[in-house]
């Protein structure tokens, strides 16, 4: 997201300038070192905004250093110190960080490197998508304190009043501590499922971005190309298989965003998008990063996913899709991600690749276990199926059950238009042709 | 730092477990136990005889109410506790995930206050 430029680009002050910038794409290095320095969340963040208040203050006649991330993260911790030992009679809690901070200064006298760097941002990672925090919680303080969001952002963004999101914020920092949740990148033992937890917290706050759950905003750019960055920063530090799958899934989800809503502001069908639009640079990334995902011997959820995305983003046209290959990678999909919305999407694979009869015939067989029952998307699939075998009727009804189970305003409009293509091939433009109680 | 592992558990199901694998599961306890002596994370540790033998005790203005059972009526009770020093959370969880009964019920891990 676009940070307010608080000095102005013409104030004619290059410090500010070089401070603002440094800001925007170093503050949450320095944070990531800071909290594990001074051990405190609120701490760091006090200590972070010290550190380039001291920059301000000191660049202009000392010169800005040549390496200002040391710099700042030494700054930020001899201030923080200072008012610690300053605040430390009046808090026992800020006198035991300061009793630590102070001793841990005189433990490791050494310079921090690049390579400690990239290791604290992973542990703020970690850290901020610990399992002990609600997924609430693991999304905002992920957003706010990895993405440097501001609160009201991220309220904004989650449609939550800014107060209970400020709320959830501290919450959480308050189970760190007490709960006493380490600052650490995970053992090797623990490290997968861990990084499922920070992969799901990704991908939440990507669907978040891409698709509302409510009300009108269909997307909301911002917030799916925030997940894009910390997937990209989660591959720079950690180049597991799964979240070069989840970067590329992201990446390919996010290339057709311009298609998939029309003016008008209804969803427009894969099938049915202007492919043109699809963003190249995009596709090409995303389908670099699936390769480089599939090429490892265990191939999760994520990289599948990804390569089925990968052959519709490289299809030139909806009829060229490579369906017998996207139903085969949803066979293993399946597999590996057993759920009803994967089984779901396998049956409407299967009737692309070999048909809508075995498609509807896989299709009914879910519904039948009930699970999917409340899923419009499931009722919209099926009713799409139907009209295809020219079942109009069962097809209207399908469409009627999908549209009685969405609130959400741009898919209601869809489903609303598909129940009136569907009136006009069959029976022609007057509406009323078959009254509805003639039908049983 | 200080952790209560709080193990929930069928209670009904642990009534109706055929001997053996009620000795199997004794076994699994005791060397648990001993492995976290061990390792030096055991504090203490019970466990407890089932919820018809609980009584809730209310004390409101002076006056004293004694009911039968526990204090409330859930799916999962309390039937036993460990008392554990970890060195954090991940390391109490560590510890807490090997309790036999989280394989059937669940551990509650809780943070002890310190008022120091």
């Amino acid at each position: 997201m676009v940070r307010s430029d608080e000095h102005g680009p013409h104030s004619g002050d290059s410090i500010h300038e070089v401070v603002d910038r440094l800001y925007r794409t170093d503050s949450r290095r320095v944070l990531a070192t800071l909290i594990r320095l001074l051990g405190d969340f609120d701490l760091a963040e006090e200590a972070l905004q010290e550190a380039f208040v001291a920059a301000v203050e000191r660049w202009p006649t000392d010169g800005a250093p040549a390496n200002p991330v040391p710099w700042l993260v030494s700054a930020g911790r001899f201030r923080a110190i200072d008012r610690l030992r300053r605040e430390s009679s009046f808090d026992a809690r800020r006198d035991e960080l300061a009793r630590e901070a102070v001793s841990a200064i005189e433990s490791d006298a050494t310079d921090v490197g690049e390579h400690e760097f990239g290791d604290d941002r992973l542990r703020l990672i970690f850290t901020c998508c610990h399992p002990a925090l609600s997924p609430e919680a693991q999304v905002a303080l992920t957003l706010r304190t990895v993405g440097g969001l501001t609160t009201e952002e991220i309220a904004r963004a989650f449609l939550v009043p800014a107060p209970t999101l400020a709320q959830r914020i501290v919450r959480a920092k308050t189970k760190i501590r007490a709960a006493r949740i380490p600052y650490e990148v995970p053992s090797a033992s623990e490290r997968p499922a861990r990084l499922d937890t920070v992969l799901a917290v990704l991908y939440l706050i990507f669907n978040e971005g891409y698709s509302a759950s409510s009300g009108e905003a269909l997307t909301r750019a911002d917030v799916s190309l925030e997940a894009i960055r910390l997937g990209r920063l989660l591959v720079d530090l950690l180049p597991e298989p799964e979240a070069l799958g989840l970067l590329a899934l992201m990446l390919l989800h996010e290339s057709r965003r311009e298609s998939r809503v029309a003016r008008d502001g209804s969803l427009v069908l894969l099938e049915e998008q202007d492919r043109t639009t699809w963003n190249q640079a995009q596709i090409r990334e995303g389908v670099a990063l699936a390769e480089r995902a599939l090429v490892s011997p265990s191939v999760g959820p994520y990289a599948l996913q990804a390569a089925i995305a990968a052959l519709h983003a490289e299809a030139p046209t909806a009829q060229a899709t490579d369906w017998r290959q996207i139903a085969a990678l949803y066979d293993v999909l399946l597999e590996a991600l057993p759920t009803p919305v994967v089984a779901l999407n396998r049956a409407v694979a299967i009737a692309m690749s070999r048909g809508p009869d075995e498609g509807l015939a896989e299709l009914d067989a879910l519904l039948a276990r009930g699970e999917l029952d409340a899923y419009h998307l499931a009722h919209a699939a099926r009713a799409n199926l139907l009209r295809r075998l020219h079942r109009y009727d069962e097809s209207r009804d399908a469409y009627e059950r999908a549209l009685s189970l969405t609130t959400q305003a741009t898919e209601r409009r869809f489903i609303e238009r598909r129940l009136e293509t569907l009136r006009r091939d069959v029976i022609g433009p007057a509406p009323h042709a078959t009254p509805r109680s003639a039908r049983s | 730092m200080k952790y209560l592992c709080l193990i929930y558990g069928d209670e009904s199901a642990w009534a109706r477990m055929p001997k053996g694998d009620m000795g199997k599961m004794n076994e699994d306890y005791g060397s648990f136990t001993e492995s976290i002596r061990g390792s030096g994370h055991y504090l203490g540790g019970e466990a407890l005889q089932p919820t018809t033998t609980a009584t809730t005790i209310r004390a409101r203005n002076g006056a004293v109410t004694t009911t039968d059972g526990p204090f409330a009526e859930t799916k999962e009770q309390l039937g036993g506790f460990y008392l554990i020093e970890a060195r954090d959370l991940n390391d109490a969880i560590q510890v807490a995930s090997r309790i036999p009964g989280a394989r059937t019920g669940s551990v509650e891990v809780r943070p002890i206050l310190s008022f120091s």
